[in-house]
């Protein structure tokens, strides 16, 4: 018998919190100011975007200097189809920008018509974003720059690197990088076999052909082997608590009043515990050794709690391997 | 032909805090490995190779911290190598530097490791909300509190021996200018009277949320012989895995633990740990681990280690003194706690712990676990050179 494996999407997001330091603050600050800021090394090059540590010497840089916002692009990559969090959202090229002034190159977005319009040596500007906030996006793309030299004014055509001391009003010194990932999750044949019992209300392991070990839930290998199991076995409903934790405090996403038990509780015939809230009895009254039973509730996917059976309790010799 | 010996003679750490806001991680780093370059009075350029581990990377949204913090670790040119894991890696971060310079691939290798929680989430990091599963009912406490009941009905342990270890890690963590929590007026009572959590688990009783690095530079005999002070000099490491959930795991006393620390012992030539060892500082992110690891890493039998803790051996003026530091308890940057528990090891055996020094502390054992008691990682460190 096949049945069809359980699949879902998995999107994990986070607002992970950055600290800048000295440095990236200094640049990300200046360019919510509309100045692009580099660091100049020992050997007097000026990097862009800048560093805190010298990638030849590994030393501390802190020397600041002003770059131009024209500069040339030194290679590039079409990109037909933007996606979502990228600079554009018609397609545009992916561009390493070396700014007059600086020595090394900066990753961003070129908005161009179609590759056609994109050539290495190419003049391009910053196009600044109307709001800015001290971020890389401040810069919300390039584009193509058909002025004489660097745009500074003097018509040299070259750029001279000014010291600036990075010092701004109202410093950003952290930003906020939020995190996405999108995956396309399956449990595998025998959580789906698993899951599939579940919803007939029966808790179904498999065992190991090696070690004979009842494994709930079943991972479709036993982990003590390395071989696969495809027996199936149905556990429970019974089962002891074998050791157990009172919550006192609320979890973050869980809707249950405090205090509750946790339990590690060890179906009949499973040879690990599986992990379950214990209901239907003072939290103080739960023991180790509790015989319990799984109680279901409509529409849920797991048994909701479990609760005492009524049974004696399970003698300590019993389940003490299973701890 | 025999392994190179191996000394530490570099160590550096950051004051642990509960959010360092004035660096960047590559900032952080390199205030501890500064630290350790000076300690060992070398300069970047001496250092051949870079070894660096942090906490997994959902728990602080970096994906390849060796491409980020390559140019802030002078690696440029250089071989640098990412360890990963979970909670030990610290421990085995060390131990994978060690290696190298014991094979003789490297003379010199700068080792590190960092966290900064405040900038994350590890209890997000740990809860994933993955499509079909059961969500852990319980928080971070919840998992381990289980097998704390586990234990203290094993070994019939008085429930008032989780304080102790508290109380007396806290104080320890006073002497350490380093430790993040700097409780002053602790008080026995103060740790019995707080808040219980994950009963068996009070609040005094779990580990702080923290940021900082640990750094280490170790190198062969000839690094040694230059050392301006005192090396540590490895006399056993060892790493061992287990999956964290499997038919018949002992999550009280892994297999794992147990094994590790007996490679440990041979290669150090140790026979009896407890008459042999001078101090532990070993990994204990939740009080009662203390008597549950003393079993696990022979220093006292099955059911008896709460006995050591209860009697005062493990105190700082004891006969085993543990977790010297204040240990994970007072101070708890995730991916780089392993490490600390290292690098507070060798501390001690080169006399260079400070008010915390265990007088004649000739061999220590520093000790890492993570990953629900899935990874370990564990050196023994002497005063004295190997004599094998």
């Amino acid at each position: 018998m096949t049945t069809e494996v359980l699949k879902a999407p998995l999107v994990v997001e986070f607002p992970f919190t950055r600290s800048l330091g000295p440095v990236q603050s200094a640049f990300l600050t200046g360019l919510r100011e509309q100045v692009v800021l580099g660091v100049r090394t020992a050997d007097g090059r000026t990097l862009v975007p800048p560093v805190e540590y010298d990638p030849v010497t590994a030393d501390e840089i802190r020397d600041l200097v002003e770059v131009a916002p024209t500069g040339t692009v030194t290679t590039w990559a079409w990109n037909h189809a933007p996606r979502r969090g990228q600079p554009l959202d018609t397609p545009f090229a992916w561009v390493l920008v070396r700014l007059d002034g600086a020595d090394t190159a900066l990753l961003h977005a070129l908005d161009a018509p179609g590759p056609d319009a994109v050539h290495t040596g190419m003049r391009v500007r910053i196009r600044w974003a109307a709001e800015r906030s001290g971020a890389i996006t401040d810069i919300a793309c390039f584009e193509r720059y058909d002025g004489d030299g660097d745009g500074d004014g003097d018509g040299d055509g070259g750029h001279e690197v000014a010291d600036h001391d990075g010092q701004f009003e109202s410093m950003v010194t952290g930003i906020v990088a939020q995190a996405r990932l999108d995956y396309s999750y399956s449990p595998g044949r025998a959580q789906t076999a698993y899951i599939n019992a579940l919803a007939e209300r029966r808790i179904v392991g498999e065992r190991c052909p090696s070690c004979r070990k009842v494994y709930v839930p079943p991972r479709g290998a036993c982990p003590t082997c390395g071989v696969g199991t495809a027996e199936q076995v149905q556990v429970g409903p019974g089962g002891t608590v074998t050791t157990y934790c009172i919550v006192n405090i609320k979890a973050r996403n869980l809707d249950i009043e405090v205090p509750y038990v946790y339990a590690h509780i060890a179906l009949d015939g499973a040879d690990l515990a599986l992990h379950g809230r214990i209901g239907g009895i003072p939290y103080d009254q739960v023991r180790m050794g509790l015989r319990v039973e799984p109680v279901w509730t409509e529409g849920g996917r797991y048994p909701d709690h479990y609760r005492p059976t009524g049974e004696p309790d399970a003698d300590y010799e019993t389940y003490k391997e299973l701890l | 032909m025999p392994s190179e010996p191996v000394a530490v003679v570099g160590i550096g750490q950051t004051k642990h805090v509960a959010a360092r806001r004035d660096v960047s991680m590559a900032g952080l780093v390199r205030e501890a490995a500064q630290r350790a370059l000076l300690d060992a009075e070398l300069t970047w350029a001496d250092i051949d190779a870079v070894v660096i581990g942090k906490a997994p990377d959902f728990f602080e949204g970096v994906m390849m911290p060796e491409l980020y913090l390559a140019d802030a670790l002078g690696a440029v040119g250089k071989p640098m190598l990412r360890v990963h894991t979970a909670g030990s890696v610290g421990g085995s971060t060390a131990l994978v530097a060690t290696n190298l310079v014991r094979s003789r691939v490297h003379a010199t290798v700068l080792t590190l490791a960092y966290e900064k929680q405040s900038e994350s989430n590890a209890m997000w990091g740990l809860s994933l909300p993955i499509p079909f599963q059961q969500p852990l009912l319980a928080g971070a406490g919840g998992f381990f509190a289980p097998h704390v009941r586990a234990y203290m009905r094993r070994s019939g342990a008085p429930d008032t021996v989780g304080s102790l270890v508290a109380y007396k890690d806290r104080r320890n963590a006073l002497l350490n200018p380093y430790a993040h929590l700097h409780e002053h007026d602790i008080t026995l009572e103060k740790v019995q009277a707080s808040p219980m959590l994950w009963d068996p688990i009070r609040y005094s009783e779990t580990c702080p949320s923290s940021d900082g690095a640990v750094a280490m530079v170790l190198t062969d005999r000839a690094g040694a012989a230059r050392s301006p002070r005192p090396p540590a000099w490895l006399h056993g490491g060892a790493m061992r895995s287990e999956p964290t959930l499997f038919a018949g795991k002992d999550a009280v006393s892994p297999k794992a633990g147990q094994d590790c620390a007996a490679d440990v012992y041979r290669q150090a030539g140790i026979a009896d740990p407890r008459r042999d060892i001078d101090a532990v500082e070993m990994y204990v992110p939740f009080s009662w681990y203390e008597p549950m690891w003393l079993e696990n890493l022979g220093f006292a039998a099955e059911g008896e280690g709460w006995k050591l803790t209860e009697a005062g051996v493990t105190e700082l003026d004891g006969d085993l003194p543990v977790n010297m530091s204040g240990g994970v308890l007072s101070t708890n940057p995730i991916g780089a706690s392993g490490m600390i528990r290292f690098a507070e090891a060798a501390l001690q055996v080169r006399g260079l712990a400070g008010e915390h020094q265990v007088d004649g502390a000739r061999r220590v054992l520093g000790h890492a676990y993570g990953g629900g008691s899935q990874f370990f990682s564990m050196w023994l460190v002497g005063s004295e050179p190997p004599t094998s």
